[in-house]
């Protein structure tokens, strides 16, 4: 069998594993891996990124813009169907993006993070001063029906894991596919080299535009599924601290594969409320500390661990 | 006519804050390449050793004046010391990685940082608003201007001429500037660059705790100011061109009064007016106003 096949056989199983093991376990458990799941997306976008060496310090716009098309939407024109919902939301943010990107893929390593950071602050600004939504305070999205299907409580969040799940499968074959691309192929080098691939005759900015509009796609549908599983939406989703903790996780997982960035991100989540549960007073310090000792030992993240012992165990059997 | 001069001393006075946090900022990107999101904490190190300063001598009965130099003195002697642990204890192990990894090393000491705060000083708020009543006001007109603010004024000024004199005329600042053109020539010149970078990465470090200090007696010192201060410093650095002294000059006074025009003309637009300015001066040139062209590595 390929490697790309056996990945996704590896791949496919821990999703129907994940998928399956739902009903048994508790409400919260849900929950939480609801966020990670939906915000896992978002990660995917950043490691999208990471490959040419870009980060973005302000992917919240995109999660918040995915965040309030929903919310909007469901408020305005009265849809609840969840699905049509988190389309709407992915598809915003696109349009966005990708507006954006003629902009963006002009910067390169710290002006690329410091103008997508000030794009997202913008977007912060201007939803903290519209009183009609709320202002700091946002507002709540009604309960979102699923083809007509309206659950309740338990069925509910269950239905909205599962519906996340789907979106994440989606999204880890495509992302996958374009990594294999010759666009995608091309991020290493235009990493290593910008200037020697535009003398090979390839746009590196339209290249980078793309990747910005995948990003953005991403984020705005991880924004969607957040905000239907919270069930609220706050212009906090697009302040730059937000866009740090998604950075954060990526960095955690690396940017080795597209399995890192769901492993990360429920690493993460679980992280965070294990240390907000266990240490209220010190959750940033565990948070802060995780971080660092993740950049000093593992450069290439989580992911590199498995890659690390696997390497290791091919050494011992000769 | 009225509400134009209240809008060129507001934006002034708020163009004077900008500088003092943001010139320690633009220095430790200039000479090291690091965007240091520790600054923040930098700030609010000082901010709060300021308001413990200030609590000390109210309490003593001591003047205004000297209570003043006490808090600056306390706020920068915090941020000296936090300069050389954190580029003696940590950055120094991370020199050479991607710009970005340098980044979010900062971004994590941050966080840390964040909690170190409630840890010395607790959640609560402080008020250290004496120095201010002491310093009194005047009457311009119509306005009523705090003294204190034309202290703040006085001191970014001052700041912006020793900043000038110490790189133009001093032997250490042409070293800087030696550094900063090029690091490997300069060390293959004899200049001792590990040296120069934990000299400035302090001088960094005190200014941006003397940012805090100056700042603690108008606002309220309370958890969560390092976060806001650290968008806006990188915000004024952008549009100035990163590592420019001049540009940290140039990008705070346009921020400020942009601010203060807004504050006073159209008020539903102030939180994002500053990030405004940043884009549309990004987009008209792209590495800020007073950048240096690089030239093309292939």
């Amino acid at each position: 069998m390929t490697m790309v096949g056996r990945h996704h056989l590896v791949g496919g199983l821990m999703f129907l594993i994940a998928a399956a093991a739902a009903p048994a376990l508790p409400e919260w458990v849900v929950s939480l891996a609801t966020i990670a799941f939906a915000n896992a997306l978002v990660v995917l976008g950043l490691v999208v990124l990471w490959r040419v060496g870009l980060v973005s310090f302000g992917q919240a716009l995109y999660y918040c813009i995915g965040a309030y098309t929903v919310a909007l939407t469901a408020r305005w024109a009265g849809v609840t169907d969840a699905f049509l919902l988190v389309l709407l939301g992915g598809i915003g943010a696109g349009v966005v993006a990708f507006l954006v990107g003629f902009l963006l893929a002009r910067y390169r390593e710290i002006f690329f993070a410091m103008l997508s950071l000030a794009l997202s602050m913008i977007l912060y600004g201007v939803l903290v001063k519209t009183e009609s939504l709320g202002s700091t305070d946002g507002f709540t999205i009604s309960t979102p029906t699923f083809l007509g299907y309206a659950p309740h409580r338990e069925e509910l969040g269950l239905s909205l894991y599962w519906l996340t799940l789907a979106v994440d499968a989606i999204g880890a074959i495509l992302v996958g596919a374009y990594f294999r691309s010759v666009s995608g192929s091309l991020a290493a080098p235009i990493r290593d080299n910008e200037i020697r691939v535009e003398f090979l005759g390839v746009s590196v900015t339209r290249i980078i535009h793309v990747k910005v509009a995948i990003a953005g796609i991403l984020g705005g549908f991880g924004g969607a599924l957040a905000a239907l599983s919270i069930g609220h939406v706050d212009p906090n989703m697009a302040y730059w601290t937000t866009s740090g903790g998604f950075v954060f996780v990526t960095i955690l997982a690396g940017a080795g594969s597209v399995a890192a960035a769901f492993v990360g991100s429920l690493a993460f989540e679980a992280l965070r409320s294990f240390a907000y549960d266990v240490m209220p007073s010190l959750w940033q310090m565990t948070l802060g500390s995780v971080l660092l000792l993740t950049i000093l030992f593992l450069p290439d993240g989580l992911g590199s661990l498995a890659a690390r012992l696997r390497r290791r165990g091919e050494a011992n059997t000769p | 006519m009225l509400t134009a001069f209240a809008i060129f001393t507001d934006g002034l006075v708020y163009a004077a804050y900008l500088f003092i946090v943001a010139i320690g900022l633009t220095l430790i990107f200039g000479v090291m390449k690091i965007l240091n999101v520790t600054h923040g904490s930098f700030y609010a190190f000082g901010a709060y050793g300021a308001a413990t300063a200030v609590g000390i001598y109210t309490n003593a009965g001591m003047p205004a004046a000297a209570g003043f130099l006490l808090m600056m003195t306390l706020a920068m002697a915090i941020g000296v010391v936090m300069g050389i642990v954190l580029e003696r204890g940590l950055l120094r192990l991370v020199y050479g990685r991607d710009e970005v990894i340098v980044v979010l090393v900062t971004y994590a000491t941050f966080l840390i940082l964040e909690d170190v705060i409630v840890l010395i000083w607790g959640p609560g708020s402080y008020a250290a608003w004496q120095p201010m009543v002491a310093a009194g006001s005047i009457d311009v007109g119509a306005l009523v201007l705090s003294n204190y603010d034309i202290i703040l004024v006085a001191i970014a000024a001052g700041l912006a001429v020793l900043a000038y004199w110490a790189l133009r005329f001093t032997r250490f600042g042409r070293l800087l500037t030696v550094v900063i053109f090029d690091r490997e020539t300069a060390g293959a010149f004899g200049v001792n660059v590990t040296l120069v970078y934990t000299i400035t990465f302090v001088i960094g470090a005190a200014l941006g705790a003397l940012g805090g200090a100056v700042m603690a007696p108008k606002i309220s010192v309370t958890l969560g100011i390092g976060v806001e201060v650290i968008v806006l410093a990188f915000a004024v650095v952008a549009i100035g061109g990163m590592g420019s002294i001049e540009g940290a000059l140039v990008g705070a006074l346009i921020v400020g009064i942009c601010r203060a025009a807004a504050v006073h003309l159209v008020p539903q637009i102030e939180l994002f007016v500053i990030y405004g300015v940043m884009a549309l001066v990004l987009v008209v040139r792209p590495y800020g106003l007073f950048v240096r062209a690089q030239p093309r590595k292939i």
